[in-house]
């Protein structure tokens, strides 16, 4: 039996000792000494949150595929055991072996959001891993970073040994094999540094240093070691029906938010939405193939006894073959007690039919994100969504017995008007109208409509047409969001409508660190070390602890977030290659300002530059339609 | 196949607990063994209406941290599916699709007239070490020879709402020391249960001690109905 890194008595004392204990069902556990590369992968959440992410457990089940690869999982540990373990001088430690991640060869960590950054430096602290990368000695493990905050890492780029940048199905053979060379042929840290720094996609930080302009804004990247790339390229699997997958994932006791088998049906997107930072990174969308996806659906119901199952893509109605996937999962699954859950379609007849079918008369909420409640600011974010689309889809659905609807808007898009933001309400108050409208009173049953608004503030992110834009002001967020509530209230049918909106300090702080640069670490520091951690968690933010580290650093947060920036300003992330080109998305910034639409990647291919990888949509056939 | 009446065959299943699973709770536990079942492919009797459920129930909820010889399940099979089925293939098929710790012992077919395992328990024995750090500062085998002789020991068991004397004496069929460990056997029906916690409070209070809950390490042993026979005994292998 494994010995536990936690005595009973703490485990006994702690909330959901559960998440500490490992022994999950396709846990993989490996002979320490039969391995030659220990490899600590860490989701800076809490279990819950980091268990339901499948990144990892594709990484996971990838890596220990490998014979000489044994790969753990590590969460953050809640703050009641983080108290117990600084007490009592206990290390952080993998589930699997309840090992030190300090004795692993490796710490990964997946970025997922912003606001996880402090935990970061919660996991290297516990870890007993210098927190800055220059500080670590020849023993410590090689901390490396990927995931979607990396796209722009530099705010961080301090803490980590190596950022591995795109998907990371593609090149973490190659890295394992220079790790394990250098190792057996007594190699030190610098020189496996200096072997990984050549391989595609590998940023090594300490081998560039920014350099600023006297105005504040960066200028360039110095390179200080002749083995680092002035350019770095995003990995992307090329062949997906061929990328690994994980079909056997590791399954929880706890119950966590994503409880059923997932297949993910494509990667990337073809919409090219202006303020969609995933829609850009992941270019170009690349689809798996019908068989791939039944032959995945079958080894995952088959390896997780899960009783649902559901499709995960940026935007699962746009997969070419959908309703030939959805009749299939109706028709295989429907008679083995196993749920679907069916993504939020275009909802047309067909939706209708299969909702019919795998769902009875309990109807959830119909479910649209316009992003924004004007024609014009949706034609200024490139949302491909029309009033007439809302209006028929729902009205289809309401006819069909459905009475719930979400809707999900930002508020403080690039050039937005007080127009723009009351067309919010009364976008909400015309589907109100349109249930009243399509289902006549005796069919009604007694029952209301519900229109459920929420808001979220936006902010710009590199990599996107909105990159060069100012973010609102918190005020200015909260003014908007006020705005809204008071004209929903005087809407006409306001008794079915509910309206919901986020914390602007937040959102203000992700600002700052989206864009950021290399002069923030130091703030993060501050920050973690006056407490903050666990940011996401409303009951843990200390908005003011974070702001008493940027005023300690001289560090004013206006500077990175309402601030226009000009034309011709360099990024800090302008040396990263993620094929879509600066040039396409200052030419979208342009294009938005005009409320010009871009047609998909379907329709017409734009130039994007994502061409450059010659896969996936950028290389199929178009049909003329 | 509609219309036509499925019969259904109930099985029950002993299992343990043991080792780091023991830190899993009652409802994740039970979430674990819908899954097993069908990871294994046992033909489970499904509930109708619209969100189907296995027609599946627990004999009782362990404590986190408790760990188990005996804690028992009922299933009722769709016997259209289980020709092929017998003891022995159902036990080895969920063992190859369960994790560390969580191990199938047995299995029997239910008389069809059977209560279910919940319905049937009565009493249940457990296994109850003190952890190092916690040695007793009094002679553990004295305090159960006065349990024992005593005429009564009466004991307050409080919950979150309410608070009821109750008559050890009665609940508590069998108490005895072995080596440094307590052996008992304990009322475990749904009306009268008590823990091994209660008692080892009980010891501890009458020699003037504190009772610290982290101090034991406990087993459920097995689970007995009315009969003062263990719940697999209901049955009979196939
Ligand atoms: S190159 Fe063209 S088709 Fe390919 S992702 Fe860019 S816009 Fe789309």
């Amino acid at each position: 039996m494994r010995k536990l890194a936690l005595s009973d008595e703490i485990l006994l004392s702690v909330t959901h000792p559960e998440r500490y204990i490992g022994n999950e069902l396709n846990s993989v556990t490996k002979d320490r000494d039969s391995v030659r590369l220990r490899f600590a992968m860490c989701f800076p959440d809490v279990y819950e949150i980091g268990m339901s992410h499948l990144g990892i457990q594709i990484l996971y089940s990838m890596f220990n595929d490998r014979e000489d690869v044994w790969c753990e999982r590590v969460y953050s540990p809640w703050t009641d055991l983080e108290m117990i373990m600084r007490e009592k001088d206990i290390p952080l430690f993998a589930l699997e072996s309840q090992d030190p991640v300090k004795c692993f060869d490796f710490l990964g960590i997946t970025i997922q959001y912003e606001m996880c950054y402090s935990n970061i430096l919660q996991i290297l602290d516990l870890s007993g891993i210098p927190i800055w990368s220059k500080d670590r000695k020849e023993d410590d493990p090689i901390v490396i970073g990927g995931g979607p905050c990396t796209y722009n890492s530099e705010p961080i780029a301090d803490f980590f040994d190596i950022i591995y940048l795109g998907e990371g199905e593609t090149d973490y053979d190659r890295l394992f094999d220079v790790y394990i060379d250098n190792k057996n042929n007594g190699g030190t840290r610098l020189s496996f540094l200096e072997k990984a720094a050549q391989i595609p996609g590998l940023y090594v930080p300490s081998f560039y240093e920014p350099v600023y302009n006297e105005d504040d804004t960066f200028k360039e990247m110095k390179i200080l070691n002749d083995n680092a790339k002035s350019v770095i390229t995003k990995n992307v699997c090329l062949d997906f029906d061929k990328a690994p997958y994980a079909l056997k994932p590791v399954i929880p006791f706890i119950k966590i938010t994503q409880d059923r088998v997932v297949l993910e049906v494509q990667r990337g997107c073809i919409r090219g939405c202006r303020f969609c930072q995933a829609g850009m990174i992941y270019r170009p969308v690349r689809e798996k193939s019908l068989d791939v996806l039944k032959m995945h659906a079958r080894a995952m119901i088959e390896s997780t006894g899960h009783e649902e199952i559901s499709l995960s893509s940026l935007s699962t109605s746009d997969y070419s073959r959908i309703s030939e996937l959805v009749k299939w999962l109706v028709e295989e699954y429907r008679t083995k007690y196993i749920n679907i859950s069916l993504p939020s379609l275009r909802i047309d007849n067909f939706f209708l039919d299969m909702m019919e079918r795998v769902s009875d008369s309990k109807k959830g909420s119909l479910t649209f994100a316009p992003e924004a409640g004007s024609q014009r600011m949706r034609d200024v974010i490139n949302k491909g969504i029309t009033t007439e689309d809302i209006m028929s889809g729902s009205g289809l659905a309401f006819k069909a017995g459905w009475t719930k609807v979400k809707l999900y808007f930002m508020l403080g898009l690039p050039g937005e008007t007080d127009e723009d933001v009351t067309a919010i309400p009364d976008l909400a108050n015309d589907i109100a109208m349109n249930y009243f409208d399509t289902v006549p009173k005796e069919e009604r049953k007694g029952k209301r409509v519900d229109v459920n608004t929420s808001t979220s503030f936006f902010i710009p992110k590199p990599f996107t047409p909105f990159q060069w834009a100012a973010m609102d002001t918190k005020e200015e967020f909260l003014r908007k969001a006020h705005l809204v509530k008071e004209t929903m209230e005087k809407e006409l049918n306001h008794k079915s409508l509910r309206y919901q909106y986020h914390e602007s300090d937040l959102s203000e702080l992700e600002g700052v660190f989206a864009r950021g640069d290399r002069r923030l670490s130091k703030v993060i520091y501050d920050a973690y070390m006056s407490g903050c951690r666990f940011d996401s968690w409303s009951e843990s933010f200390k908005y003011d602890i974070w702001c008493e580290a940027f005023e300690k650093n001289g560090i004013d947060r206006d500077f990175y977030t309402v601030r226009e920036r000009g034309a011709d300003e360099a990024f800090p992330w302008d040396f990263i290659n993620v094929g879509v080109t600066k040039e396409f998305l200052r030419r979208e910034y342009e294009n938005s300002k005009k409320g010009i639409v871009t047609p998909n990647c379907r329709e017409k291919c734009s130039g994007c530059g994502a061409m450059m990888f010659g896969t996936g949509v950028c290389t199929a056939e178009r049909s003329s339609v | 196949m509609h219309g036509r009446k499925v019969i259904c065959m109930k099985i029950r299943i002993r299992f343990k607990k043991h080792g780091p699973v023991r830190f899993i709770g009652h409802l994740d536990t039970m979430r674990f063994i819908q899954k097993l079942i069908r990871r294994a492919g046992i033909p489970a009797a499904y509930s109708e209406g619209f969100s189907p459920h296995q027609k599946l129930s627990f004999a009782q909820a362990l404590g986190v941290g408790v760990e188990s010889e005996g804690e028992y399940f009922d299933l009722e099979l769709n016997d259209d599916l289980c020709e092929e089925l017998s003891s022995g293939s159902i036990i080895e098929r969920l063992n190859a699709c369960s994790v560390e710790g969580i191990e199938i012992k047995d299995c029997v077919k239910l008389p069809d007239k059977a209560k279910n395992a919940m319905a049937s328990v009565f009493a249940a024995d457990y296994h109850v070490r003190i952890r190092k750090g916690h040695e007793l500062s009094f002679d553990l085998k004295k305090a159960v020879d006065d349990f024992n002789n005593a005429k009564s020991a009466k004991v307050v068991k409080k919950t979150k709402k309410t608070s009821r004397d109750l008559e050890l004496k009665d609940l508590v069929y069998e108490l005895k020391t072995k080596e440094d460990a307590l052996f008992m056997r304990l009322n475990a029906s749904s009306a009268n249960s008590v823990k091994p916690g209660l008692i080892m409070e009980y010891l501890c209070e009458k020699n003037g001690c504190g009772f610290d809950p982290l101090s034991l390490m406990i087993t459920r042993l097995d689970i007995y109905d009315t009969e003062m026979k263990p719940l697999s005994a209901s049955g009979i292998h196939f």
